[in-house]
C-alpha cells in the first residue's frame, strides 16, 4: 500500500513523483518569468525569493525521495515493453536524479556566491558554503540555465513516452504511476 | 681629464631648474590598490547604491610646468563590477547593463587637459563603454605628490564625472532618479 512492490508503486512513491513533477514544472515557469520582470514589477523581489525557497524545499523532497527509492523494491518495467523502450527509459531515469541535484546545487551557488544565506519562506536560512570561486555566480548561472532546459527536454520526452504507452500501446505504464495497485 | 665632476655638476644644475624638468610618466598603482574607480547611483530616489570596478590598469603623464600636456589612459574590465551583491553583479554584467560578454573592455583616453586652478582642472577624453565612444569631461583635483617612504615618487589625483546610462545604450528602467551614474576616481601613480 504505502511501500512499493515488485510490480507496483506505493502511495509514497506516487505522491513524491507527482509532487516533484509539479514543482519542477512550476519552478521552470517561475524561473523563466522572474528573470524577465521589470524592475518596478511587484514580483521583482518576491519571485526570486519564492524560487529559492521552493528550490530548497524541492531539494529536501528529493533527498527523501532518494532515500525512499533505495529502501523500496523498484517495480520492474512492464513485460510488454520492447527491449529498446526498456533501455531508453532506463537511461532517461538514470539522468533525472543527478541532473536535478546538480541543477539545484547550481542555483544555490548563484545565490550564495557572495556569502549570503538563502532565506526559505522566512522560516529558516540555508548558509553559504562554497563562495568566492572566480566568476562563481556567472558560471553557476549558465549551468543552472542550461541544465534547466535539458531537464525540461527530458521531462517532455518522459511525458510523451507515458502518453504513448497510455493512448497508443494502452498498457499500464501511466496508470500504475497514478493509482498504484490496479 | 676626468669628466665626471663636470657631468655631475651639469646634471645637478639641470635638475635644480624646475622649468627644465621633463614630463614624467606614472603607472597607476593598481598592483597595491592605491587606485579606485567607484560609482554611485540612486536607488529609486531613496538612497545611494555604491559600487566599484575592481580590475583596471593605466598610466598618466604629468608635467608640473605644463599641466595642459597631461595625458591619461585607463583600461577597465567592466566584468569586475562589484556592488557587494553577486546576483546584482551578475545582472549588471548581463545584456541589460554592461553586456560584458560582448563588450569585455572599457577605456578612457584623454585628449586634453585644461587647468582651472593650481591643482585642479578639467580632463577631457574619450570614454568607450559598452561599445559606445563618447567625449566626457572629468573634473580633476590633484590630491598630493612627493617621495614615498620606499624610494619612489608618487602623485595622486581624484576625479569625478556623471554619465547618462542611455548614452551608452543602457536603457533598462531603474526609475527616473537613476538615469545617471556618478563616477568617482581616486588615482595614485608611481613615477617610472
Amino acid at each position: 500500500m504505502w511501500r512499493n512492490s515488485q510490480q507496483h508503486y506505493g502511495h509514497i512513491s506516487i505522491t513524491l513523483h507527482w509532487l516533484v513533477a509539479l514543482l519542477v514544472f512550476g519552478m521552470f515557469g517561475l524561473g523563466l518569468w522572474m528573470v524577465e520582470l521589470d524592475y518596478y514589477h511587484g514580483w521583482y523581489q518576491r519571485a526570486p525569493d519564492l524560487h529559492k525557497s521552493i528550490g530548497i524545499t524541492l531539494f529536501d523532497i528529493m533527498v527523501l525521495r532518494l532515500f525512499w527509492r533505495y529502501s523500496n523494491p523498484r517495480p520492474a518495467p512492464l513485460a510488454s515493453l520492447a527491449s529498446w523502450e526498456k533501455r531508453l527509459s532506463g537511461w532517461l531515469h538514470v539522468f533525472f536524479y543527478p541532473l536535478l541535484f546538480v541543477l539545484m546545487l547550481s542555483g544555490y551557488l548563484i545565490s550564495t556566491a557572495d556569502g549570503r544565506a538563502i532565506a526559505v519562506f522566512d522560516l529558516f536560512r540555508v548558509p553559504a558554503t562554497l563562495t568566492s570561486i572566480p566568476d562563481q555566480e556567472d558560471i553557476a548561472g549558465l549551468v543552472h540555465q542550461w541544465l534547466a532546459y535539458t531537464l525540461i527536454g527530458l521531462v517532455a520526452l518522459h511525458a510523451l513516452a507515458a502518453l504513448k504507452h497510455h493512448f497508443l500501446d494502452r498498457d499500464g505504464t501511466l496508470t500504475r504511476m497514478l493509482r498504484g495497485k490496479p | 681629464m676626468n669628466r665626471k665632476p663636470f657631468l655631475a655638476t651639469l646634471l645637478a644644475a639641470v635638475l635644480a631648474l624646475p622649468g627644465l624638468a621633463p614630463a614624467a610618466d606614472y603607472v597607476i598603482d593598481t598592483e597595491k590598490a592605491h587606485a579606485f574607480i567607484q560609482f554611485r547611483i540612486s536607488h529609486l530616489g531613496f538612497s545611494w547604491l555604491l559600487g566599484r570596478f575592481n580590475e583596471f590598469s593605466g598610466s598618466f603623464s604629468y608635467d608640473e610646468n605644463k599641466p595642459e600636456a597631461s595625458r591619461v589612459e585607463i583600461t577597465i574590465d567592466p566584468a569586475s563590477i562589484d556592488s557587494n551583491h553577486a546576483e546584482r553583479d551578475r545582472h549588471l554584467r548581463g545584456e541589460d547593463f554592461l553586456y560584458t560578454s560582448k563588450y569585455p573592455e572599457a577605456r578612457f583616453v584623454s585628449t586634453s587637459y585644461t587647468a582651472t586652478g593650481e591643482d585642479s582642472g578639467v580632463l577631457t577624453g574619450k570614454l568607450t563603454l559598452r561599445g559606445v565612444t563618447r567625449e566626457i569631461d572629468i573634473d580633476v583635483k590633484q590630491t598630493g605628490h612627493g617621495k614615498d617612504p620606499w624610494g619612489g615618487y608618487r602623485r595622486g589625483f581624484e576625479g569625478s564625472t556623471t554619465l547618462t546610462l542611455a548614452d551608452y545604450g543602457i536603457d533598462y528602467n531603474l526609475g527616473p532618479a537613476a538615469r545617471q551614474v556618478e563616477m568617482f576616481l581616486s588615482i595614485e601613480g608611481i613615477r617610472q
